[in-house]
């Protein structure tokens, strides 16, 4: 079956014909290859990793670079891209955001040409995998806290600290770690099996099945001095790069939301009950359908903008902030009135959309939870930041004293 | 090595049709088009060809403003020239259309030519084999497998029983079956690149052809319409599974008469 998408006020004016075809061509890539095997995929907690190479060959990797090769697409059609993957399913769309915008863009960004000539043509080609290493089992929402750091010796880094919840980690052959480093936040290149550099997965997740999540150790791993993204100093370095991460979210999410609504439309039309006539037909069932396919639009709308602001070079972080928070929300209520729409069916992997859901969860979390970008937004509007309440004495002296730990290492 | 490959703009096969006011045609309000889809076949074989022993593929239409769509496609999947012949193909029989699209295959460099085995929507396979005899050229029909060198072709195809392995010398017209290949999706860079190529357009009477010989002809849509609805279906009741059965065999007997 192929997917009709989701056009309630001819949304799709607001695309080029080339977006358009992006589109259709990823379109058609998740209705052949993605959706047969997505529910095995997620019962075995299993990513597909068959579908990389095709993915790389399409051209999903760093879409938006035009050196080495590559697309060079606009940004319209990259979060069209987002938007269908995560139609097939949150984590295929975590894998390639992962990819493109959390491990290619801070090399191209921030790295130097010897390190953007080595990496970036082969994680376009999905000949390498990458993951981004920011967050830490303390440190989530407040990543400036982080506890991994790194200490120059000679000419190398010697890392020492832990990750947690890292997509790809165990799987990655290249890990962006970022860690404290002489009073700043630098990023780093990682390579899988340096000594001292581990991994462990978080097994057992209820979301993102089809996606792998890892912890990373380091211990006294050492890496070749050459191997710091040579322009990070700062926490701006790493949000940079979930900004562009979190513009995919805010369209994947209305992929999610318009996958879950297109089954629910479609199972409503058929279900029967009472009278013979399908559910429909029921007031209350078409309130949830008007609300799904409003916010749906609502939502297409946002992120249209979004994608138009950032191809001039006007999308601000607290925009995002906006279409993260709200999309993501909305696909995950889209997820949960389809569930309920499908009775009983609605919790079985037989229909993608109890899996939608639990996915939807991990979602709304990461990349900055939703109360976080409230935050963001609410700073944004008053001036006045509400993320870090006054300091208990006890965190106070804490801190204090592991500053004192950190300058004696 | 130069091919050219015939493409046909048709509704998605998944599309509900309806018929349109004047009773002969389709309603295309709506309707999604896709390329032809033994059309992939054909054009996934000819850039195959083209990456083995270069060349151009050249893809050709003959169909309303909106089948350029379907050369846009096939550019962004590699194809590297496009020549629209713009008209109401939907008014021409297979002939005529075979006339236009031999016609405009003279007009570009070519040492073979690809057609899917039939335009899915009128299936009516006719297009491709009469467009080779037009030319002149051996043809090879309903293909599984293709090799090309030293100016012929090795072609095989499925025939009831056994498989049949074909020679001919080139240029020949080649009709792709399913199986011939696995088509690719097209690529984003493909289809950033599919931009910067100029679409070559021409009209019936470009090609020295007389577009009123061509349309209505020998073969006219007299109506369309659609399959009758099906009936529902009879419930037989189960509380006594043997009188059921009985009566579920009857039924195939000497109702279904599929027994
Ligand atoms: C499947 C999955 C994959 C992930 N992949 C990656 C990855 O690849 N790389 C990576 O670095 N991280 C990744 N993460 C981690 C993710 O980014 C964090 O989980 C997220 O930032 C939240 O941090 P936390 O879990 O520590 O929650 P916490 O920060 O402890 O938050 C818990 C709750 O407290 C609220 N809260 C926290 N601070 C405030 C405040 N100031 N005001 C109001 N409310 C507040 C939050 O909104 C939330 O509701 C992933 C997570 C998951 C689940």
């Amino acid at each position: 079956m192929s997917f009709p998408g989701v056009d309630y006020m001819d949304i799709d004016s607001l695309y080029s014909e080339d977006e358009l075809m992006v589109r259709q061509t990823v379109r058609d890539f998740v209705d052949e290859e993605v959706l047969p095997i997505i529910e095995h995929a997620n019962r075995e907690e299993k990513f597909p990793n068959h579908l990389i190479p095709k993915m790389a060959e399409m051209g999903l990797f760093g879409a938006t670079i035009k050196e080495y090769d590559l697309p060079g697409l606009n940004n319209v059609a990259y979060g069209l891209i987002m938007q269908e993957l995560e139609r097939g399913d949150s984590g295929l769309r975590s894998f390639a955001s992962v990819q493109s915008g959390l491990v290619m863009y801070p090399i191209y960004t921030y790295g130097s040409k010897e390190q953007r000539d080595y990496w970036i043509p082969k994680l376009a080609a999905g000949e390498k995998i990458g993951c981004f290493g920011l967050t830490e089992p303390d440190f989530g929402s407040n990543p400036g806290g982080m506890r991994t750091y790194a200490r120059r010796d000679g000419n190398s880094w010697v890392l020492n600290g832990a990750k947690a919840w890292i997509t790809n980690g165990s799987v990655a052959d290249v890990a962006v770690v970022w860690a404290k480093c002489e009073g700043t936040i630098r990023g780093f290149i990682v390579e899988k099996g340096t000594p001292g550099f581990t991994t462990a997965y978080h097994m057992g997740k209820f979301s993102l099945r089809a996606s792998v999540t890892s912890q990373l150790f380091f211990e006294d791993c050492r890496i070749p001095a050459e191997n710091v993204l040579p322009e990070t100093n700062g926490l701006k370095y790493p949000l940079g790069c979930l900004t562009q991460a979190r513009y995919g979210i805010a369209w994947g999410g209305l992929g999610a939301a318009m996958a879950v609504y297109n089954t629910a439309l479609e199972y409503s039309k058929s279900r029967i009950q009472f009278g013979g006539m399908p559910i429909a037909s029921h007031q209350l069932v078409q309130n949830k359908l008007a609300w799904m396919v409003t916010e749906i639009t609502k939502g297409q709308l946002l992120a249209t903008q979004m994608g138009r602001l950032k191809d001039q070079g006007k999308l601000k972080p607290h925009h995002v902030s906006m279409g993260k928070m709200n999309n993501v929300n909305i696909a995950l209520e889209c997820a949960r009135m389809a569930r309920d729409i499908l009775g009983a069916n609605g919790v079985s992997d037989e229909y993608p959309v109890i899996r939608h859901m639990m996915n939807l969860e991990s979602v709304k979390t990461y990349e900055g939870t939703h109360d976080i970008h409230n935050l963001i937004i609410g700073h944004a509007v008053t001036g006045i930041p509400a993320y870090n309440p006054p300091m208990s004495a006890q965190a106070e002296q804490e801190a204090t004293e592991r500053a004192a730990e950190l300058a004696k290492k | 090595m130069n091919s050219v490959v015939c493409i046909s703009h048709v509704p998605d096969t998944e599309s509900r049709i309806k018929v349109s006011g004047d009773g002969r045609h389709i309603d295309e309000a709506g309707l999604k088009f896709i390329v032809s889809p033994y059309d992939e076949f054909a054009l996934e074989e000819a850039i195959r060809l083209k990456e083995k022993n270069g060349g151009d593929v050249t893809v050709v239409t003959y169909g309303p403003e909106r089948a350029a769509q379907a050369l846009r496609e096939c550019l962004a999947r590699g194809a590297t020239k496009a020549l629209h012949i713009k008209g109401e193909s939907a008014d021409a029989d297979a002939l005529g259309i075979a006339k236009v699209l031999a016609a405009a295959i003279r007009s570009v460099p070519h040492d073979i030519v690809f057609f899917g085995k039939q335009g899915v929507g009128t299936d009516n396979g006719l297009v491709g084999p009469m467009t080779a005899e037009l030319l002149g050229y051996p043809q090879v029909n309903v293909v599984t497998h293709l090799e090309v060198a030293d100016g012929k072709l090795t072609a095989s195809r499925e025939i009831e029983g056994a498989e049949e392995v074909i020679e001919a010398p080139l240029p020949a017209v080649i009709t792709a079956q399913k199986g011939l290949n696995e088509p690719r999706y097209a690529s984003l860079k493909g289809i950033m690149a599919a931009k910067k190529i100029a679409i070559d357009t021409k009209s019936v009477a470009d090609l020295g052809l007389d577009e009123s010989n061509i349309l209505n002809q020998r073969v006219v849509f007299v109506s369309l319409q659609l399959p009758p609805e099906k009936a529902g279906g009879r419930k037989i009741d189960a509380s006594d599974p043997a009188a059921a059965a009985q009566e579920i065999i009857k039924f195939i007997r000497e109702e279904a008469k599929a027994l």
